[in-house]
């Protein structure tokens, strides 16, 4: 319930960060550039040495961010897996808002006015 | 004595970090940002602090999920930055005063702050970009900085009310401190944004515009939100206004807006720039 009270916004809450663990642990780890070529280099390997559930696994393949949410990832740890492909705030607000880059900071400027 | 002479409040966007090492600060993108920054500088030119106490939230580098503190304060002589995985340009190290921290630290915990002590921290560009933004050139920073972490990232997150009165509690053991310091206080990060969800890109203005207005006159009125009021009205991201509170809380003294940026947006973030005056009650006597 807690999680729905803001519509589109999942508060990253005790029940987030126990199931989003292995996710958000992998995710630590490219804090590293050697780790971030290893995920390159074989993803499935580097997953699996964290351990991720199915359902993070299949989240992460999809390069899905509203996946990785929904399977506990925190999105300031999300955002060091999305920077190892190219991928900026702007690029995943994008994906999640179902919009083109060029409309989202198009949104971003219209709430200035 | 050690005296306070006022606070900044900035935002801490990590692409500004990125914009810095282009030299993009006269863009039209960047320049109503980087221009909110002339006035920064003058006044801390004028009033040319030692030390630096900085509110602000790790972002994972020093800290992870295994072991997350509340409220942390650095007491090193040295913080260093590293990578953070999101391609901003590693910045180089800050330096620190760690008498002065740890008289921090046995002043909060007197007052029932039981704060971690960090005596190894990592610093990320939620403290080295509001100190490039405040001292830019890449030089070396010619203030001290104390870092005070407080969690924006794992709920449940410390209320509003609790930051200020940890601000207020700082305040205090800064003013006690017997070397005669000219210090300021930064609280980084900030105003409303949200980056995750399908409510990603979320910006109020409003509620920034009150925000800062309260900041100076009246910290309270923000204080009564609670941390979820706080991320419907400024974005779950937005509560690192939790740092500003605690900023603005140290500031003890007759506190006036000096200087006030607001553009939107940077990045996907409502970007701010607040200069704050603190006139202590001993130097009101004195004038």
């Amino acid at each position: 319930m807690r999680s729905h009270a803001i519509p589109g916004t999942t508060l990253f809450d005790d029940e987030q960060a126990r199931k989003g663990y292995a996710l958000n642990r992998m995710c630590f780890s490219f804090n590293s550039a050697e780790n971030r070529a290893a995920f390159l280099k074989d993803e499935d390997a580097y997953c699996k040495k964290f351990g991720l559930t199915q359902e993070q696994r299949a989240a992460v393949k999809s390069r899905d961010v509203l996946k990785m949410i929904a399977a506990g990832g925190n999105i300031y740890y999300l955002a060091k897996l999305a920077g190892i492909f190219g991928l900026n705030v702007q690029d995943i607000g994008a994906q999640q808002t179902h919009m083109s880059v060029d409309a989202f900071k198009d949104k971003l400027v219209a709430a200035g006015r | 004595m050690a005296r306070i002479i006022g606070g900044v409040g900035t935002t801490h966007v990590p692409s500004i970090g990125k914009a810095i090492a282009e030299h993009k600060e006269k863009d039209p993108y960047w320049s109503p940002f980087f221009d909110g920054f002339h006035y920064v500088h003058q006044w801390l030119a004028r009033t040319k602090p030692d030390i630096a106490v900085v509110f602000y939230n790790d972002h994972g580098l020093n800290f992870f999920l295994d072991k997350l503190p509340t409220f942390a304060v650095g007491a090193a002589d040295e913080y260093r930055n590293e990578d953070e995985g999101w391609g901003i340009p590693v910045s180089r190290a800050l330096k620190g005063d760690a008498a002065f921290s740890w008289h921090l630290i046995n002043g909060l915990v007197a007052d029932e702050f039981d704060v971690t002590m960090c005596q190894e921290m990592l610093v990320d560009h939620a403290v080295t970009i509001p100190m490039a933004l405040m001292w830019p050139g890449g030089g070396i920073c010619p203030v001290k900085i104390i870092p005070i972490s407080i969690n924006t990232v794992q709920h449940p997150l410390p209320s509003v009310s609790r930051c200020l009165k940890l601000g207020r509690s700082v305040g205090r053991a800064i003013e006690s401190y017997q070397q005669d310091l000219r210090v300021m206080v930064v609280g980084t990060g900030g105003l409303s944004h949200q980056l995750d969800g399908e409510r990603a890109g979320f910006i109020n203005k409003e509620f920034d515009k009150f925000c800062m207005d309260k900041l100076v006159s009246d910290p309270e009125a923000i204080a009564r939100y609670s941390i979820t009021q706080l991320v419907e009205e400024s974005g779950a991201q937005g509560v690192e206004l939790l740092n500003w509170v605690a900023m603005r809380g140290a500031l003890t003294g007759r506190v006036s807006e000096l200087h006030r940026n607001y553009h939107i947006p940077i990045s996907n973030t409502a970007a701010a720039t607040m200069v704050l005056e603190n006139q202590a009650a001993a130097q009101r006597k004195a004038a």
